[in-house]
């Protein structure tokens, strides 16, 4: 399982990576916009993305419908876990085909309850 | 133009005097033209001037709104940065104090189990001690597990108190924006003042990603999911 963690702020990278560290996913992949992820998605190997919503460059959104536009990318998990907190961005992002948002500040128990359950769904 | 104007009306009697018509009708047509003309530079100045005016009026208005709204606006959102680092600060603190006194609990009694391990390898320690550095062995290993056990479980919340980084990043950047479009509009107010408009630099009132919800300031006028709760509950409306 390796996940790519895209955050333009690297505290917020580090937190992520530990976190997911501590649920035993220690192949992570960093990038800091959509922009430097879509080669790295592009490229292969990547089973999960983690990703922020509000960077430099190109943003969450922008990239969630980057990969859900490519056919070799469209069915990789996506959870979004930002800052943004408007509800119409929250359905701006389910319609583009999130699997899970999560807002900052999270709670490790928050970002473990989303994964897992983006997991539940995938094999069940 | 004085002097024009006075030698084209000369030109002029001279010619009616003479009875000469078509030297007449030119002259006055250039007359009227140069009247004309006068009239479109003044037409011309007076319609820069009102220009100026309203670009002073609009610059003046947004000056007032962005020190009636987002000056205190901005104010509560550096409070709100204020409060975020010192919680993280205090999380940080309070998981140190806890960790600390663990840690050196534990390095106590192995420090105290090592130097009885040595006496037992050299053979210098009598059964009954060896029975009772057994028990107190045990007693060190279960309190290891749970002594590392909190160890872990403050080094993540150590972890997650970093978040606030990412946070009042997010809100000091839109606060340096605010303070940056406040410059550019006292700027162009000098300068027209100064009657020297230069080029109208355009300013974004408002970012396009609102960013992180601060209480009290962004949830006011609803709208905004508050909690991680909104957020599941609006998403299982979605059928999520």
């Amino acid at each position: 399982m390796k996940i790519l963690i895209v955050d333009d702020f690297s505290t917020m990278r580090r937190i992520v990576k530990n976190l997911l560290k501590d649920l035993g996913f220690t192949n992570t992949v960093e990038a800091d916009d959509g922009k430097s992820a879509l080669p790295i998605l592009e490229k292969g190997g990547i089973d999960f993305l983690v990703t922020d919503w509000n960077m430099p460059g190109m943003t969450g959104i922008d990239l969630l419908r980057a990969v859900r536009a490519n056919p070799h990318l469209a069915n990789l998990p996506v959870l979004m876990v930002t800052a943004e907190a408007k509800r119409e961005q929250i359905i701006m992002a389910a319609q583009a085909g999130v699997n899970g948002y999560v807002i900052k500040p999270f709670t490790a128990a928050t970002l473990k309850e989303k994964i897992e359950k983006i997991f539940e769904r995938i094999d069940g | 133009m004085k002097s024009d104007l006075l030698s084209l009306a000369k030109d002029l009697v001279a010619a009616l005097e003479k009875g000469d018509e078509v030297v007449a009708d030119g002259l006055l047509d250039e007359l009227a033209g140069l009247r004309e003309t006068q009239l479109f530079k003044e037409i011309g100045r007076l319609t820069r001037q009102l220009h100026d005016t309203m670009v002073s009026f609009s610059v003046d208005a947004k000056i007032a709104a962005m020190t009636e709204h987002d000056i205190p606006d901005a104010k509560e959102r550096l409070q709100y940065v204020i409060h975020m680092t010192e919680e993280a600060a205090d999380k940080t603190l309070t998981a140190v104090e806890n960790l600390l006194p663990i840690s050196q609990q534990l390095n106590d009694q192995v420090a105290l189990l090592s130097a009885k391990w040595g006496r037992f390898l050299d053979r210098e320690m009598p059964l009954d001690e060896f029975k009772s550095m057994s028990s107190e062995i045990s007693r060190h290993f279960k309190e290891s597990k749970t002594g590392l056990e909190q160890v872990q479980a403050g080094l993540n919340d150590i972890l997650m108190a970093q978040g606030f980084q990412d946070i009042t990043g997010q809100i000091i950047r839109r606060v340096i924006d605010l303070v940056q479009e406040l410059e550019v509009s006292m700027v162009k107010l000098i300068s027209i003042s100064g009657r020297k408009s230069g080029d109208q630099a355009s300013t974004q009132a408002h970012p396009e990603l609102p960013g992180p919800v601060v209480p009290g300031v962004d949830d006011r006028e609803g709208g905004v999911a508050t909690s991680q709760v909104d957020v599941d509950d609006l998403l299982s409306s979605l059928g999520f």
